[in-house]
């Protein structure tokens, strides 16, 4: 292993001409099932209760930030303004610009990426990146058949027009569609993706299941020791994450029965209990630059030094749904002159409980690192004890957008308490993977 | 939470009823509001002969704040206040006819009116003349306030120690007694030390807590909340604390006020020392810490289980004193400290044998740690709210309610920022030589002093 350096060596990647930008804290409302304690919130109403938390605990009432970025996967089409529109409804000046963006189960992070890029270069100060996502209040479309004549109907000058373009609406047209989650190319859910991953690398239900068992431990762990005190603000009466089972066992675990993988081959080992369950929720993360913390007297946890995003063909090529990280890391890490034994700390989003296990696999793996990644050999070796320490969507949830924004202050809080603990520096690597063959990983580092 | 009854009697047709039968009708209480004047009317200052020269001292600085002071008894007035000025009574006698006159002006006493006393308390080495002439200005006060109408009230400003009577503390606690601040104090007589030069003057213009920052225990809901707007209000930034599962309620709060949100339970062992740094890396520095974090859990004592009582004391007297260890050993100059303490910590309560102990105890650690703060400047008080009409006491049944209601000679619950005012009152710089006091904010209950 590495010997670490006193103080973090200046990375490959690091440009002089662009100036650091900080995570400063961050705030979410406890994550809920769907259909739950959140039934009837709506992203907005979410997002803008994240916010008015982060405001309160950092003092930025009638505070005129760089930017607000965030995002919601499932989203109505009157939420076109969606993070702006919570802007207007929090504490923060009306002057405070926002926008969405959305990059699947990866947009938290890419709006993170996105803020801490502008305050590099100068173009803001501060920023809030986050997101929100209710399945419970996700959108439900109407048919091609009946939107069409709809529109027809209304772009019709005379009532005959209108009325002969309704008259083409079919009894069959008025059956509601509800959102999917399934990838639009290969009509598969993204379970059965990951299912023919995992099967590929042989991950066993037992793995899976001890990944789920560590989940809800050490997110419990996190909860009792006070971790969360200042990064999550209660919601509507929810004071913790409510699909967290603090009692879970391997026994329970292992009694469940497969959900994904059942028409393969091999034998199928995806439960609800080592897969996210669909979750209601939003995160926020308040970044700024050096300066910009130091004149409103904040705290700056960790430094967000770079990301690097990638997509892997898993249409017509023979790569994972879920493995862009696999591929992401090993460029953001050549860049920035890393290795894993430089790392104190991954946080590796728990899509699934294998996907985690693929991921590492991937990396551990000398034919894959050569053929896939383009090395001399496996990429390299994760030490386990150091994967998402304080639990992860397994236990917490996955509210899709809110995930990033949950991680990067989970793990910017981590290394700012490591490194208090040992006075020398710490840091952390965060991965996301995506539908669409993408995804998102960054590292932060300890100030 | 409405109090209909007091709604009822001042109001149209149940008005004319209630007053036909000869009702109990509790008073609208007149309630600060920024540009209001200080009273409803003229302002009567009367003194014994000897007291004279304080009298004129009082009346001068009563012009000070635009004020209407008169000298002298009339009939064509509609007082909005009378002060009795008796510092320097020596023997029984010497009263007689400060108050006498007072009494004849009381029928022309308007509605929300004050009468206010000032006198010296009675202290060591007093001729027993004198001490008994001094306490019994304290008997005289309470019995007068039971016999005000139309939401007025009668309290004292009782000068220890030498304390001049124009002193800046002496001035602000008249002041306080004198405003719509003080609605729900009622019967109270506080005593009031010496200030030094430096102490903040109460009639400058600029806001009592301006550039100070303080700290609310509690703060997400009820009297808390309430304490943060009004200490907002008065000029300071307020750091507000509750509980983590409060924390929904708290960032309300505090985005309300313009603070900060510290969700922190108070009996964690390192409370003060987050308490502390939070303020200070977070806004600068920390002048006052509000104590007013509470819980009940009401059983008889016989009835009462382990938990029930080590919770109570555990919130409302262990963590207040560990955080005030903390703040202690920090040396903050000029600190003050107001906690919540009850009137069930006065006169007891059935039921509350765990919160009277944790209220009275509450009392007790005041008065120690005032001597303990008063070196650098500070001050340690508390405040003991009567019934209070909050989330908490709408929850108390309907029979029982009322009845707790209308004790008191104001016949009426107060409100929390009622409390909030007497709390920011105590916070202010300009207060520093009121310290180890108890102040009741109870509509002048009828138990316990």
């Amino acid at each position: 292993m590495a010997t670490r350096q006193q103080t973090p060596a200046p990375a490959a990647g690091a440009r002089p001409d662009v100036r650091d930008a900080v995570v400063v804290g961050g705030n979410r409302i406890p994550f809920s099932r769907a259909g739950k304690k959140y039934a009837d919130a709506s992203n907005q109403e979410m997002f803008t209760a994240a916010l008015e938390g982060l405001v309160a605990r950092f003092g930025l009432q009638g505070e005129r930030l760089g930017e607000v970025v965030g995002g919601a996967v499932l989203k109505h089409s009157r939420d076109f303004n969606l993070v702006r529109e919570s802007v207007l409804g929090s504490s923060l000046s009306p002057t405070t610009p926002a926008f969405d963006l959305q990059q699947a189960c990866a947009t938290g992070l890419e709006a993170t990426i996105n803020v801490a890029n502008k305050i590099r270069l100068g173009q803001i100060d501060s920023g809030v990146a986050g997101g929100t996502d209710t399945v419970s209040d996700a959108p439900i479309a109407v048919s091609e058949g009946l939107r069409r004549a709809l529109l027809e109907a209304q772009h019709a000058k005379t009532w005959q027009a209108r009325a002969k373009a309704l008259a083409t609406i079919r009894p069959g047209d008025l059956k509601p569609m509800a959102p999917a989650t399934d990838e639009p190319r290969t009509g598969l859910s993204m379970g059965e993706h990951q299912a023919i991953t995992t099967a590929r690398w042989e991950i066993s239900r037992e793995a899976q299941d001890e990944i789920a068992l560590a989940s809800h431990q050490h997110l419990a762990a996190a909860w009792e020791s006070g971790f969360f005190d200042d990064l999550v603000t209660p919601f509507r009466g929810l004071t913790r994450d409510d699909n967290l089972r603090a009692d879970t066992s391997i026994e329970k675990l292992a009694s469940l029965k497969p959900v994904f993988g059942r028409s393969l081959e091999t034998p199928a080992t995806m439960t609800a209990g080592n897969s996210t369950p669909l979750t209601d929720g939003a995160s926020t993360v308040l970044l700024g630059s050096r300066e910009w913390a130091e004149s409103h007297d904040l705290p700056v946890l960790a430094r967000f030094v770079d990301a690097e995003t990638a997509a892997v063909d898993f249409v017509h090529g023979h790569e994972g749904l879920l493995m862009a990280p696999a591929h992401a890391v090993p460029r953001l890490l050549a860049r920035n002159g890393l290795s894993f034994d430089d790392f104190d700390f991954f946080e590796i989003h728990e899509a699934f409980a294998s996907t985690v296990l693929t991921t590492l696999a991937a990396w551990e793996d000398a034919d894959y690192g050569k053929n896939e990644l383009g090395l001399a050999g496996a990429f390299g070796t994760v030490d386990r004890s150091k994967v998402n320490v304080n639990g992860s969507s397994l236990a917490a949830g996955h509210p899709f957008a809110a995930t990033g924004g949950r991680i990067v202050a989970t793990a910017a809080k981590l290394v700012a308490q490591r490194a208090a603990e040992t006075g020398e520096p710490a840091r952390a690597l965060i991965s996301v993977c995506a539908a669409g063959g993408l995804g998102a990983t960054a590292i932060v580092e300890s100030v | 939470m409405t109090d209909r009854y007091t709604q009822a009697v001042n109001s149209g047709f149940t008005k004319t009823l209630a007053k036909k039968l000869g009702l109990p009708r509790p008073a609208i209480l007149r309630r600060y509001r920024a540009g209001d004047p200080l009273t409803v009317g003229p302002v009567l200052v009367l003194s014994d002969g000897a007291s004279k020269g304080d009298a004129d001292a009082l009346a001068q600085a009563l012009l000070g704040w635009d004020l209407d002071v008169r000298r002298q008894p009339t009939d064509d007035v509609r007082w909005g206040a009378v002060v009795l000025v008796l510092t320097e009574a020596a023997a029984p006698t010497d009263v007689a006819e400060t108050v006498l006159a007072a009494g004849s002006v009381l029928r022309r006493l308007a509605g929300n009116g004050r009468v206010v006393t000032v006198s010296r308390a009675p202290a060591d080495g007093d001729s027993p003349a004198l001490a008994a002439t001094r306490n019994g200005v304290d008997g005289f006060l309470r019995s007068v306030a039971k016999e005000l109408r139309a939401g007025a009230t009668g309290n004292g400003v009782v000068l220890t120690d030498g304390a001049g009577v124009d002193s800046t503390s002496a001035l602000a606690t008249l002041r306080f007694f004198l405003s719509a601040r003080s609605a729900y104090v009622d019967g109270q007589l506080l005593r009031v030390g010496p200030t030094d030069a430096t102490t903040g003057s109460e009639t400058t213009g600029r806001r009592p807590l301006e550039g100070e920052v303080a700290v609310v225990t509690g703060a997400a809901r009820g009297i808390g909340a309430s304490i943060a707007k009004v200490l907002a209000r008065d000029g300071a930034t307020v750091v507000c604390v509750d509980v983590p599962a409060a924390g929904e309620a708290l960032a309300a709060t505090a985005n309300a006020v313009g603070g900060t949100a510290l969700q922190l339970d108070v009996t964690t062992d390192d409370a003060g020392e987050r308490i502390l740094a939070h303020a200070r890396e977070r806004h600068g520095r920390l002048d006052v810490v509000v104590h007013n974090a509470g819980i009940t859990r009401d059983k008889l004592l016989a009835n009462m289980k382990s938990a029930q009582w080590d919770s109570v004391v555990a919130v409302n007297l262990a963590a207040q004193l560990r955080i005030n260890e903390t703040l202690l050993a920090a040396g903050i100059e000029g600190l003050r400290i107001v906690s919540l303490a009850s009137t069930s910590g006065i006169a007891g309560n059935k039921g509350q044998t765990n919160y009277g102990f944790s209220k009275a105890g509450v009392i007790g650690h005041t008065r120690a740690t005032a001597g303990l703060l008063a070196s650098s400047g500070g001050a340690a008080n508390a405040v003991a709210p009567g019934f209070i009409e909050t989330e908490m006491t709408s929850r108390i049944p309907f029979a029982t309610r009322e009845v707790a209601r209308r004790l008191p000679t104001l016949a009426q619950g107060g409100r929390p920022v009622d409390v909030a005012e007497a709390i920011a009152f105590l916070a202010s710089p300009a207060a520093a030589g009121v310290n180890g006091q108890v102040l009741r904010v109870c509509g002048q209950h009828l138990v316990g002093q």
